[in-house]
């Protein structure tokens, strides 16, 4: 009960929060969240680390990008189009990764996501180095101009709580909850007579999908893909997001995507913008060494220490 | 007369020396990596930037101190494997229980800011550190011109990669270091210092990176960003080889060297991505690496 | 409540102190914002130094203009297109801005210009290597101030293929800008009457070019081109020198900045030939203006550094000339009236927003002719701007 109480104040936040801060950047905030709870999906609830999920984030974006400037399609079907891309992607490489455990999947998603790397840095239609720019924002369903950034901003919210709202039923389903036994348990997952590669494999092709679903949004809202997206930096941003917000927990990844990109925002302006790095580093140290569980985590700690 | 199937020998043979020349100094590198990501098992992400240090310190200490490369060789580790040494007391120690993951972000906040602080004091473009005297000029061989500095990296690096080999493979000191990674309970209750060892193998591995830092000083541009270009390459050697096979990381970085090299002679833009596919297959065929204990 | 009396106080202040000449110009002041890389690898060619660059001429004209304060904001785009395009649309949003200068990598330029010349405000580029900003990607909006990559190929080819040098190789960076170098370099060669006699395109960022070294060794090439920047020419030009290879061929350097020559060692880089469109060491001028620039960042300015002021000082007087900062009136002005300045010699801006200047072509001083860290280049000839820019495209002109 508590719970949907706090979801509910939320949802009225996010409705106002355009109002207030700027829609891009919400959207923006938004875009990376989704991406970060993806990739949660995996490292949370199945404790698969990938280090190549900007390949998905990139696949989303280059395919609906292109789609938006050379089919004259509109732009839910492109970002439909992009989403069913990196899932695709995400069917082929995760049927080849999830064989292995551990930093070797790690290894094997990250040399994965550099082979497509090199596919977008060589193919023509990407743009290379200046990427993919100008992509028209479209009208949505043909009537709703998103060139508008309040119209933008509620078509990615709305995107957003639908990709939430898709993880949480994957969680809080029976094939969740295999899920779950298997990142408790394997070899007790197995003996009870489940086919443990193909769980990890369909939750494989969700997380990409959703990824996918990000970078499709990410294209519009900034109207450019570049090879930013789709570089091992990106894979590893995503990871951060999600440990500075707290790993396995819902909300982890809203916290931690907001924290990072607003901090990146007002980092670079003004007087601080030459020590940005410096900042970053510092704070992803004291991250581990104080607050592990993320910033989610160690709020969840509390509450419970203060409740007991 | 000396090509084969379209390809001109004597140019291959360059090619494949160029080839091993790079593998001996990716063995160099990845040797730090291996020692610490396998005897370890903590995911140093900050050893790109401790190879910086190593750069950039060998130019200071010449610039600062009119300190020259045959003492910077000796100094500069040592200093940047006491780096290495607080680091893993003060910051890597107090999480060594936790995931792996944590001392990955942890070590990848120390690169971005000693990144940023090289940056922010000595500029983005580099400085220039020139071949000791005693190593310029080269040789001229049949099929190509050998510059001595090149020859000097191989030699270099197989007198310290077989001495790092023998010493944690063979001698006593190495079989406590093994034996204390894999059951620390166990040592201790035989009086063995485990938490010391722990420490002074990290400060070695990244000594050692330190080391390939003042190598690379003479030939590489020496620049802030030097350090985060070569280390997922380098990560990719470890892996390929096994974690925890020193053996099978000096063998991969001398390979990859050789396969990286015709890459660059046959489709040059795929060079720095061919690695990535031999990662992949490698690890589709053979799970713990080419020469990794499956668990 | 303390804040809105604040604000009422400020507002009513702002409108006493308003002379009449503020009419005509927006929100009382003139914003520009500077949009450059603080911290990553290309900020020692634009980066806190354009910031410095722009305060430096906000000064020179007594930080006033028409009676208006000049404001100048900056933030670093990480080299990240998206996070610059934010920028750029808060600050034309948002933040009043009414030009942004810096601009330094082409992929961040490219989504900045876009969204400027939606809002109409004035992209005053002064470090991309790009040639679309007045081609392919031309917009009223859109100036070009210090180089691009036609000029430096072309500056740097014309001379040394009608030296005699007729064979060509090319080790170019295989990402958008050393394609560019590539392709218009060729041009030129083929036309006058050269060959390109090879080719590799090295990965961005390759550490070790001696594979590549061999490969132009064995090419029977005269020149050697090297169309990359920052540390890929340095660490090409040093596996040169290295492998013998500078004995035996001239080497070409087609996109170098001063802060990269200077970190080569002189016995490697010495003899390399290249373009540049600003050496501090020019003349009475540029050394006058270098020396302050220097005494403020610790640096040697950078052309992006010197192409960044020039062009805000041009800036301020057609705004001055114009009577308003309205974006369409002030690029009619800039474009009406000539810059002539320290860094802008024989100078005009275009219709379709190139500034077409003198350009040089220059040689690096080897280690014995060198009187101390900064002599670095020799000017071995002035190129005329119409020589050295491409002509504009018809599509192009905004006239």
């Amino acid at each position: 009960m508590k719970v949907s109480k706090l979801t509910l104040i939320l949802l009225v936040a996010a409705l106002v929060a355009p109002f207030v801060v700027y829609p891009v950047l919400l959207a923006k905030i938004l875009c990376f969240a989704l991406f970060a709870a993806a990739f949660n999906l995996l490292l949370g609830y199945v404790g698969l680390l990938s280090f190549g999920h900007a390949a998905f984030l990139g696949t989303g974006g280059y395919i609906t990008g292109w789609l938006m400037m050379n089919a004259g399609i509109t732009p839910e079907l492109a970002i439909l189009l992009g989403t069913g891309a990196a899932g695709l992607l995400g069917a082929v490489y995760g049927k080849l990764a999830v064989k292995r455990e551990g930093i070797y999947f790690a290894m094997v998603t990250l040399a994965l996501a550099q082979l497509i790397f090199f596919v977008y840095l060589q193919a023509p239609f990407t743009g290379g180095e200046d990427g993919m720019q100008g992509i028209p924002r479209g009208e949505l369903f043909g009537f709703i101009d998103l060139s508008d950034n309040l119209n933008m901003y509620y078509f990615v919210l709305a995107i957003f709580l639908f990709g939430y709202w898709l993880i949480h039923r994957t969680i809080h389903s029976p094939f969740g909850q295999v899920l779950k036994a298997i990142r408790e348990n394997e070899p007790r997952a197995v003996s009870l007579g489940y086919n443990v590669s193909d769980y990890k494999w369909v939750a494989f092709m969700i997380s990409a999908a959703l990824a996918g679903l990000a970078g499709s949004t990410k294209s519009l809202v900034f109207q450019l893909t570049s090879l930013t997206d789709a570089h091992w930096h990106m894979s590893g941003e995503v990871v951060l997001m999600t440990l500075v917000g707290g790993v396995g927990t819902v909300f982890g990844p809203l916290v931690g995507a907001g924290t990072i990109v607003t901090m990146q925002n007002y980092l670079s302006g003004g007087e601080l913008g030459n020590y940005v790095h410096i900042i970053m580093g510092a704070i992803f140290v004291i991250c581990v060494l104080a607050f592990r569980g993320g910033l989610v985590g160690e709020f969840q700690k509390l509450l419970k220490r203060n409740a007991g | 007369m000396t090509t084969f199937l379209g390809i001109n020998l004597f140019a291959l043979f360059g090619q494949l020396l160029v080839g091993l020349i790079n593998g001996s100094f990716y063995a160099l590198l990845s040797l730090g990596l291996a020692i610490i990501f396998g005897l370890l098992k903590i995911i140093n992400f900050a050893q790109g930037a401790m190879y910086m240090l190593g750069a950039f310190f060998a130019w200071m200490a010449l610039s600062y101190f009119g300190m020259n490369y045959w003492v910077a060789l000796i100094v500069v580790p040592l200093v940047v494997g006491f780096l290495g040494i607080l680091m893993e007391r003060f910051l890597v120690r107090p999480i060594a229980h936790e995931d792996h993951l944590y001392s990955l972000l942890l070590t990848f906040g120390v690169a971005l800011m000693l990144q940023g602080v090289f940056t922010h004091v000595y500029g983005s473009s580099g400085l220039a550190y020139a071949i000791p005297e005693a190593l310029q000029g080269g040789t001229k061989l049949p099929f190509m011109y050998l510059p001595n500095y090149r020859a000097w990296i191989i030699v270099a690096s197989i007198v310290v990669c077989g001495a790092t080999w023998w010493l944690v493979e063979k001698t006593r000191l190495g079989a406590y270091l093994r034996a204390g990674t894999e059951n620390p309970q166990l040592m201790q209750a035989f009086g063995i210092n485990v938490p010391l060892i722990v420490t002074l193998t990290f400060g070695f591995g990244v000594a050692l990176a330190g080391f390939a830092g003042v190598m690379a000083a003479p030939v590489y541009s020496v620049s802030p960003e030097m350090g985060s270009n070569l280390l997922i390459v380098v990560f990719a050697i470890v892996v390929i080889g096994g974690m925890g096979s020193i053996g099978g990381a000096i063998l991969t970085g001398l390979a990859m060297g050789v396969i990286e090299g015709l890459t660059k002679y046959l489709y040059p833009e795929a060079s720095t991505t061919v690695i990535f596919l031999v990662m992949v297959i490698v690890l589709l065929l053979k799970p713990a690496g080419l020469f990794g204990k499956e668990a | 409540m303390k804040a809105l009396t604040n604000t009422v106080a400020a507002v009513a202040l702002a409108a006493t102190a308003a002379s009449p000449a503020l009419a005509n110009i927006s929100d009382d002041k003139i914003k520009i914002g500077v949009l450059a890389d603080m911290g990553g690898v290309y900020s020692d060619l634009c980066g806190p130094g354009c910031v410095t660059a722009l305060e430096m001429a906000a000064e020179d004209v007594g930080g006033k203009v028409l009676g208006a304060p000049i404001e100048i904001i900056s933030a670093d785009d990480q080299l990240k297109a998206d996070v610059g395009s934010a920028i750029v649309r808060k600050w034309v949003e948002n933040e009043q801005v009414d030009a942004v200068g810096g601009l330094v990598s082409s992929a961040v330029v490219g989504a900045a210009t876009k969204v400027l010349t939606d809002a109409k405000k004035i992209a005053m580029i002064s470090t991309a290597a790009s040639n679309a900003f007045t081609t392919s990607a031309c917009s009223p909006y859109n100036v070009h101030w210090t180089y691009n990559v036609t000029a430096m190929a072309n500056g740097t080819v014309k001379p040394m293929v009608a030296a005699g040098k007729k064979k060509w190789f090319f080790i170019t960076a295989d990402y958008a800008f050393g394609h560019a170098l590539e392709s218009v370099a060729t041009e030129v060669i083929e036309a006058n009457g050269g060959e390109v006699v090879g080719v590799v395109r090295a990965p961005l960022a390759t550490t070790d070019f001696s594979s590549y070294v061999l490969q132009a060794q064995a090419s029977g090439a005269d020149v050697v081109a090297l169309a990359n920047a920052g540390a890929d020419t340095v660490n090409s030009l040093k596996a040169a020198t290295e492998f013998g290879l500078t004995e035996m061929v001239d080497v070409a350097g087609l996109l170098v900045f001063t802060p990269a020559a200077q970190a080569m060692d002189p016995d490697t880089a010495g003899g390399m030939r290249l373009t540049t469109g600003f050496y501090w060491d020019y003349d009475d001028q540029t050394r006058q203006w270098s020396e302050r620039f220097l005494e403020r960042t610790g640096t040697l300015p950078a052309m992006g550094h010197a192409g960044a002021y020039s062009m805000a000082m041009h800036y301020f007087r057609a705004i001055e000339a114009a009577g308003t900062d309205d974006s369409d009136a002030v690029m009619a002005k800039m474009r009406e009236l000539k810059p002539e300045d320290f860094f802008a010699r024989n100078a005009y801006l275009r219709a379709d927003g190139r500034m077409v200047h003198d350009m040089y072509y220059a040689e690096i001083k080897p280690a014995a002719e060198r009187s101390g860290d900064n002599d670095i280049f020799r000017i071995l000839s002035v190129i005329p701007g119409d020589e050295a820019f491409a002509p504009m495209l018809p599509e192009c002109n905004f006239n």
